[in-house]
């Protein structure tokens, strides 16, 4: 079963391997995801937002949505592990 | 349960260095819009110094400044601040988080309203993150248990 295992995942990470060939090159100018919105923010951020920071002004403004559901995953992760560790007084008479 | 350290070395500098740290978040919270930084790293700091007070002075300590109620208040209100922004927007007129809409209230130009409505979100992330941060760092160390209640439970268990 050992073997079995190592042999599928050997063949999983070849091809995931050979899968890599195809992207294009580290930091390529012209790969498809430099091409497509990128330059846009790139040019207009300045203009659009009056902030320098284009990776703020992606993350709070053009992406705002996706960072707001970021936040609100902290805070759920948050009232989770309040919920689950935390033990309040009237807690107690179920467990004594 | 977190006490309070005896160590005079360890509580100086943790008085010392609080305020700084304190100080460093909000700036780091405040000049997102400039350099690397933001909500969640600000947040992270200066969820990092109430941990550090916490396990210098002491919960009761902590307590006193900052209690449990208003530190989940905070967080929750974190994420109100930025839907509540979002919010704002949309009965301006505009799409949802289109931060421009805010150029009525704010009374500046559209890309000056949104760098501000970036600022708002970055504050409401950073109040999130910080109670966040503190609350899981506080249930870990605790085991979840509170001090008051530790100690109420440790009266009634020496009464039976």
């Amino acid at each position: 079963m050992k073997t079995l295992s190592l042999i599928v995942s050997i063949i999983v990470g070849a091809f995931l391997m050979y899968g890599t060939i195809d992207m294009p090159a580290w930091g390529d100018p012209d790969s498809p995801a430099s091409t497509h919105v990128s330059p846009y923010y790139i040019t207009h951020t300045e203009v659009d937002t009056a902030t320098p920071n284009m990776v703020t002004s992606v993350l709070a403004d053009y992406r705002g949505y996706d960072t707001l559901g970021e936040t609100t995953v902290i805070f759920t992760a948050g009232m989770a592990c309040i919920l689950l560790l935390r033990r309040r007084g009237g807690r107690n008479k179920d467990r004594g | 349960m977190i006490g309070k350290s005896d160590d005079i070395i360890i509580k100086t500098i943790a008085r010392i260095f609080v305020p700084f740290l304190q100080l460093y978040a909000l700036y780091v919270i405040m000049h997102g819009h400039y350099s690397p930084g933001g909500g969640f790293q600000g947040g992270v700091i200066l969820g990092a110094s109430m941990a550090l007070l916490l396990i210098t002075h002491g919960y009761d300590e902590l307590k006193r400044r900052l209690p449990e109620g208003v530190l989940l208040l905070l967080g929750s209100l974190g994420v109100l601040i930025y839907a509540g922004i979002g919010l704002l927007c949309l009965i301006l007129g505009g799409n949802y988080l289109d931060y421009s809409q805010l150029s009525v209230i704010l009374g500046v130009d559209a890309a000056h309203a949104r760098s501000l409505g970036i600022l708002g979100v970055e504050l409401g992330v950073g109040f999130t993150v910080m109670a966040i941060m503190y609350s899981i760092f506080f249930d870990i160390s605790t085991g979840g248990i509170l001090p008051e209640d530790q100690r109420r439970e440790g009266r009634v268990e020496g009464e039976r």
